[in-house]
C-alpha cells in the first residue's frame, strides 16, 4: 500500500489573519499502486487546491504526504527539487489534453523522459510503446491538432505515464468526451494503472464515470471522506 | 533533448518567416543608412584619390578647395614645381553648378584641368568610354553617373561642350558627378562677368584714372578683364619625399597654405560631412531602438500565445532555463532571418539611391552582432513573462 500515495491531515490555508481562507482542513487519502480512485465534490470544495498540493505545484500549510513510499511533505517539503519531483514521479492528465502543439504526438510523449535525461532514441522508443499500448501508435507522427478529442486524451495519458510515475493526477479527464469515450478513458486509466503499477486519482464531476470507481473520495468543505464506490462496470 | 525553439518555429514557419522578413525591411533601412554614411566617406576618399595629388596648395588661411573657397594665381604652379621634392604640380578649379544636357539639368562638380598636360594632377584617373580631353576648349569628360555618353553635348553657363570621354567614381564629396573641362574654360565659367558688369567696371576705372598715364590705364583695363585665378594647385611629390616637408616649404617660401592627404581627409571627412554623419548616427540609434522595440513586441506576442503550453511545460518539469533558452533561441533566429533578409534588400535597393551607398562587410558583421544583441535583450522581457507563468495555470481551477 505504501508504494502509492498517502496523505494525512493535509491542510492548506490561503492568506492570513481575518482574511485567511482554509481551503483544505485535514485531507486523508490512500491510493495503492495500480488503483484508480475517484475524487468528487462540489465547486469550491477544495478539489483543485488538493490537486495542486498533490501535484507539488503549491505548498500545503500542514500535514504529511508520501509518494511511492517516500515522504515528500511533512509540514514542509522533503524534496529539494519540486520540478524534478513533478517530472519524474507525478503524471498529469488535464481536462483539456494540453498537448504541446508544436511537437508531434511521439515527441509530446517522449519529451518527459528526455527532460529527465533519457537519450532521445530511448525516450522515443518508450513513447512509441506507450502509444501502441494506448492504441494511438499509428498517429505517432501526427500533429496534435490533427487528432480527435479521444485520441488527444489517449496521448495525454501516454505522456502522463512516460516516466513511469508512481502516481497520476487526472483533472476532469473525461469532461470534453461523450459517454462511450469517457468510459473508454476510464477503462484505459484502469488498464494503465494496473500495467504500470501506478496510483491514479481522478478528479471528476462526470456522473457517467463516477459509478466506475471501486473507491471514491468525496471532498466537502476542505475535508475528504471515503464513500463507497461500485466500480465494476468500466474496470471489469 | 529536442530543440523546442526549432520545433515551434517549424510548426508556424510561415508566420515566423514573414515576421522575419518584416523585421528585415527595418534592418535593411538601418544597413542602408550606414551605407549612406560609408558612401559619403568613400566619396570623399575617391575625390582625393582621383585628384592624384599628395598636396593641395590653396589660399592662405583657408581649408580649400573643397571645404572653403580658395583663390590662387594660376601661375603659382610654376613656383611650386620649382620647389625641391616636387614631381609635378598643376592648377585646378572646382565649381559645383547646374549642368544642362539632353533636355535636363543636373548638379555637377565642374573641374578645370590643365588640358595641355595629359596625366597631370587633377586629370580623371581612368576612362570607361571615349578619350581624354585633347583640345584646349569645349571638350568635356563626364562621370558615368551623369548619364551622358561620348558625342553628347552639355552646356555650362550657356557654353556648349562636347562629351569626349566617360569616367567612373569621379564624384564630389557630396556625391555629385564630376565634369572635367579645360582649365581656361573653367576659369571663364567660374570668374567671367556679364557684359554689363564689365562695362560698368570700365566706366568706374575711366572715372577714377582720368589723370593717369595711358599705359597705366591700359594695364588696369587689361587686369580688369583678366581672371588669372584657380582654386588650388595639386602637387605630386617625388618618391621618397615626405609631403609634410614640401608643405612646409610652400608655407615658408610661397606663403600659401598646403594640405597633405591626411589633412584633407580630416577636412573632408572630419569636418565637411561631420554634421551629416551625426545626423545619420542619430538615425541609426533611433532605428536600433525601434528595431529593439519591434523585436521585443514580436517575441513578447509570440510568448503570450504560448503561455498555456509554457505552464504545461513547467508543470511537467521543464527547467526555467530550457524555457528561457527556447525564447532566446527564437529571438536570435528571428534576428538572424531579419538580418539576412535585411542585408539582401539593402544590397538590392542600394543601386537605386541617387548617392553612393557603400555596404561594407565590417558594417554587416557589426550589424549582425548588434541585431543579435538587441534580439537577446528584447527577449528578456518575454523570458521574464514566461518564467512568471505559474505551472498551476495548467491545472486550472
Amino acid at each position: 500500500m505504501d508504494d502509492g500515495i498517502r496523505i494525512e491531515g493535509l491542510g492548506k490555508t490561503y492568506g492570513q489573519g481575518d482574511t485567511a481562507v482554509e481551503a483544505l482542513r485535514g485531507v486523508d487519502m490512500r491510493v495503492a499502486p495500480g488503483e484508480v480512485v475517484g475524487l468528487v465534490g462540489p465547486s469550491g470544495s477544495g478539489k483543485s487546491t488538493l490537486l495542486k498540493c498533490l501535484g507539488a505545484v503549491i505548498e500545503p500549510t500542514r500535514g504529511r504526504m508520501w509518494l511511492g513510499g517516500q515522504p515528500i511533505y511533512d509540514d514542509g517539503w522533503k524534496v529539494a527539487d519540486l520540478r524534478a519531483l513533478r517530472r519524474d514521479r507525478i503524471g498529469f492528465v488535464f481536462q483539456a489534453p494540453h498537448l504541446i502543439p508544436f511537437l508531434d504526438v511521439l515527441d509530446n510523449v517522449a519529451l518527459l523522459p528526455m527532460l529527465a535525461g533519457m537519450p532521445n532514441a530511448e525516450a522515443r522508443r518508450r513513447a512509441r510503446e506507450l502509444l501502441e499500448a494506448l492504441d494511438v501508435g499509428h498517429r505517432a507522427a501526427a500533429s496534435p491538432s490533427h487528432l480527435s478529442g479521444g485520441e488527444q486524451q489517449r496521448v495525454a495519458i501516454a505522456r502522463a505515464l512516460a516516466n513511469h510515475p508512481p502516481v497520476i493526477l487526472a483533472d476532469e479527464p473525461t469532461a470534453p468526451l461523450d459517454g462511450e469515450r469517457a468510459l473508454g478513458v476510464v477503462r484505459l486509466l484502469n488498464e494503465m494503472a494496473a500495467r504500470y503499477r501506478t496510483a491514479v486519482i481522478v478528479v471528476t464531476h462526470d456522473e457517467k464515470i463516477i459509478p466506475t470507481f471501486k473507491r471514491l473520495y468525496q471532498i466537502r468543505g476542505g475535508i475528504t471522506s471515503e464513500v463507497a464506490g461500485s466500480g465494476a462496470r468500466a474496470t471489469g | 533533448m529536442i530543440s523546442l525553439a526549432g520545433r515551434d518555429i517549424r510548426h508556424a514557419w510561415a508566420r515566423f518567416v514573414l515576421t522575419g522578413l518584416g523585421l528585415g525591411l527595418l534592418i535593411g533601412v538601418t544597413l542602408t543608412m550606414a551605407g549612406v554614411y560609408r558612401g559619403m566617406v568613400d566619396d570623399g576618399r575617391v575625390l582625393l584619390d582621383n585628384s592624384g595629388a599628395d598636396l593641395w596648395v590653396v589660399q592662405r588661411d583657408t581649408q580649400g578647395p573643397y571645404a572653403e573657397p580658395s583663390s590662387v594665381r594660376d601661375d603659382l604652379y610654376r613656383s611650386v614645381q620649382a620647389l625641391p621634392g616636387v614631381a609635378d604640380a598643376a592648377s585646378v578649379t572646382y565649381l559645383t553648378m547646374q549642368v544642362q544636357a539632353d533636355g535636363r539639368e543636373f548638379r555637377a562638380m565642374v573641374v578645370g584641368i590643365d588640358a595641355s598636360r595629359p596625366g597631370a594632377p587633377g586629370w580623371p584617373p581612368r576612362l570607361v568610354a571615349g578619350r581624354h580631353i585633347a583640345q584646349a576648349h569645349d571638350e568635356a569628360v563626364v562621370d558615368a553617373a551623369a548619364g551622358l555618353l561620348p558625342g553628347q553635348v552639355l552646356h555650362l553657363r550657356g557654353e556648349p561642350y562636347t562629351v569626349v570621354g566617360q569616367s567612373r567614381r569621379t564624384v564630389s564629396s557630396g556625391g555629385d558627378p564630376m565634369v572635367f573641362i579645360p582649365l581656361r574654360d573653367a576659369q571663364q565659367a567660374q570668374f567671367q562677368r556679364d557684359d554689363d558688369a564689365v562695362d560698368q567696371d570700365r566706366r568706374r576705372l575711366d572715372a577714377s584714372t582720368r589723370d593717369a598715364p595711358a599705359a597705366v590705364r591700359e594695364a588696369l583695363a587689361g587686369a580688369q578683364l583678366a581672371h588669372p585665378f584657380v582654386n588650388a594647385v595639386l602637387v605630386r611629390v617625388q618618391p621618397g619625399v615626405a609631403p609634410d616637408a614640401v608643405a612646409a616649404d610652400v608655407r615658408r617660401w610661397l606663403r600659401h597654405e598646403a594640405h597633405t592627404r591626411e589633412a584633407m581627409e580630416e577636412i573632408l571627412i572630419g569636418k565637411l560631412i561631420a554634421t551629416s554623419a551625426r545626423q545619420i548616427a542619430l538615425f541609426l540609434v533611433i532605428l536600433a531602438v525601434v528595431s529593439a522595440a519591434i523585436v521585443a513586441f514580436i517575441i513578447y506576442t509570440m510568448t503570450l500565445g504560448k503561455l498555456r503550453e509554457i505552464a504545461v511545460l513547467k508543470l511537467i518539469g521543464t527547467r526555467d532555463r530550457t524555457i528561457g533558452w527556447m525564447i532566446l533561441q527564437q529571438s536570435l533566429l528571428l534576428g538572424a532571418v531579419g538580418f539576412a533578409s535585411g542585408r539582401i534588400v539593402a544590397g538590392a535597393w542600394a543601386p537605386a539611391f541617387p548617392k553612393f551607398v557603400l555596404l561594407v562587410p565590417e558594417d554587416s558583421a557589426l550589424g549582425l552582432v548588434l541585431v543579435l544583441v538587441i534580439c537577446a535583450l528584447a527577449s528578456l522581457v518575454s523570458i521574464h513573462a514566461a518564467l512568471r507563468v505559474d505551472p498551476a495555470d495548467a491545472i486550472g481551477g
